[in-house]
């Protein structure tokens, strides 16, 4: 496809915000216990701007996660540089708040005892501490529940629960791990909407892994598509719909079925390689 | 198989019991004696098995080096200690003390050890996105994350010590009158029903303590959501 006849999700934005986050000739290898060296990324490079919503996609084991735990500073690059702000990652702190598949309640604190823990790091006023947590809880809906422990609450409010703690932390960067996987289809999309919303007006820098192309069309300002492992972006769509958003949009649709065929093609190709045929893989 | 005048009735038994209770040899102030007994030593065992424990998640030299005595330890029953502590202690008090000791600290150190490499990573990765690291990560997450198991290792250390502790009595040393010296006394003696008196008073007294640790077991448990619903 040449780059004049591409559609238009796929031209890439002329004014971008100043970068947040960059990947620079990113590799990553890991060892396995029977001994074996994977190689989960391959020069990744890309770059996140202050501010922008973007969803990493691709074929499972395509080291979607790894780049996660990069940006958050739990692991290392073997080669390349993690930059914030222009200055290397070296560790997890409290300006890259992450969000993973379990919501990673703490089961001995409350539900508030969880949202003041985040609030005590960041060296919170004890006096501020209560009102501040309720702050946040009130912010995505759990007020009310805020004296009960994590295992009272249902999946869905969990996550909620999880995301009150990670804002109360005021990151610059929220970065998540396919935080909604678990999920049923409804309580997806109920908490798809509420981040929407809670991100517009917050306006975090968001890197967002899903392997879920709708989710990742409805919330990203740009979906970047990776390759199967190693993985290494092979696409980006930009998508400029404006928010709200409504999962009926046509443009969305339109750019889901197409990430959808890219990414098919991926796996197929991916498959192949692999010697093995694609309608029996 | 056991001749009928070695097996008295319910109630001689019972009379037996209560004609014993009070008194200067009686089960109160026996029952007392290994109690406290008891909470002196297991609550040195605990404090020393719980540091021990620390240094062995700490330390993987400590864990193969201490760790792997802690789990010799535990093969040999703590009463096969009583030679040595009479040994080195004379038939004393602190003989005594010493195989409850030595019986409660490799329980209670494998526990510590075992809870804390348990903590689920997940939590601790969960902290340090937040920012905790060093002692405040293992202060607010590690300690509380392992209390579970932990209790787990105390209730256990506690059975263990309670049964040295009435060996030890049993063959006679230490000072102060105790469950186990009132029934050695009571077999010289061959008051059969004061012997199955006592054996009864050491099962109560064993159901309660095992009950507290139960309830306070269920209490943790509850609270985090680890009780599956009977």
């Amino acid at each position: 496809m040449s780059e004049h006849a591409r559609p238009l999700w796929l031209v890439p934005d002329a004014e971008a915000s100043p970068t947040k986050l960059s990947c620079q000739g990113v590799s990553k290898a890991f060892t396995t216990g029977s001994g074996a060296v994977v190689e989960a990324l391959r020069d990744v490079s890309f770059e996140v701007g202050a501010g922008e919503f973007v969803c990493l996609i691709g074929p499972s084991g395509c080291g979607k996660s790894t780049i996660l735990n990069l940006l958050a500073g739990l692991e290392h690059p073997d080669a390349g540089e993690v930059l914030l702000d222009g200055r290397p990652i070296t560790e997890p702190g409290p300006d890259r708040a992450l969000l993973f598949q379990d919501p990673a309640l703490f089961p001995w604190l409350s539900v508030r005892g969880n949202v003041e823990y985040a609030l005590k790091l960041r060296g919170t006023p004890s006096a501020e501490l209560r009102d501040t947590a309720e702050h946040w809880l009130q912010r995505v809906h759990l007020f009310p529940f805020a004296d009960l422990q994590p295992h009272e609450l249902s999946g869905g409010m969990r996550h909620r629960a999880a995301l009150a703690r990670a804002l109360a932390c005021r990151p610059q960067v929220l970065l998540a791990d396919e935080p909604f996987g678990a999920l049923d289809a409804q309580m997806r999309e109920i908490l798809q909407v509420e981040l929407q919303q809670v991100w517009s007006e917050l306006g975090n820098t968001f890197v967002f892994v899903t392997h879920n192309i709708r989710e990742a069309t409805f919330l990203a300002d740009r979906v970047i598509l990776l390759s199967a492992r190693p993985g290494r972006p092979i696409e980006e769509y930009r998508i400029t719909t404006p928010r709200p958003r409504r999962f009926d949009d046509v443009l969305l649709r339109t750019v889901v079925l197409d990430i959808h065929e890219r990414l098919s093609k991926e796996v197929e190709r991916a498959a192949g390689e692999e010697g093995l045929r694609p309608d029996l893989a | 198989m056991i001749p009928s005048d070695k097996l008295p009735p319910p109630a001689d038994v019972w009379n037996a019991f209560t004609s014993n209770v009070t008194g200067p040899d009686g089960m109160l102030a026996a029952a007392r004696g290994t109690i406290i007994r008891l909470a002196f030593a297991l609550g040195v065992a605990v404090v020393v098995g719980t540091l021990i424990g620390f240094a062995m998640a700490a330390s993987i030299v400590v864990q193969r080096s201490i760790g792997t005595l802690m789990t010799a330890l535990q093969s040999l029953p703590s009463i096969a200690w009583l030679p040595l502590a009479i040994v080195w202690f004379g038939p004393t008090e602190r003989a005594v003390m010493f195989v409850v000791f030595i019986a409660g600290v490799p329980a209670v150190a494998i526990a510590t050890a075992t809870s804390i490499r348990q903590v689920q990573p997940l939590f601790t990765r969960a902290a340090r996105t937040m920012g905790a690291s060093g002692w405040t990560l293992q202060r607010t997450v590690v300690l509380p994350a392992c209390v579970p198991g932990y209790w787990s290792g105390l209730q256990q250390a506690w059975a263990v010590a309670w049964r040295a502790l009435l060996a030890a009595e049993i063959i006679r040393i230490g000072a102060a009158r105790g469950l186990g010296h009132l029934l050695e006394a009571s077999t010289s003696a061959e008051n059969i029903s004061l012997i199955i008196a006592i054996m009864g008073v050491i099962v109560v007294i064993g159901l309660a303590i095992d009950t507290f640790f139960s309830v306070v077991d269920r209490r943790i448990r509850r609270k985090r959501g680890l009780l599956v619903p009977a």
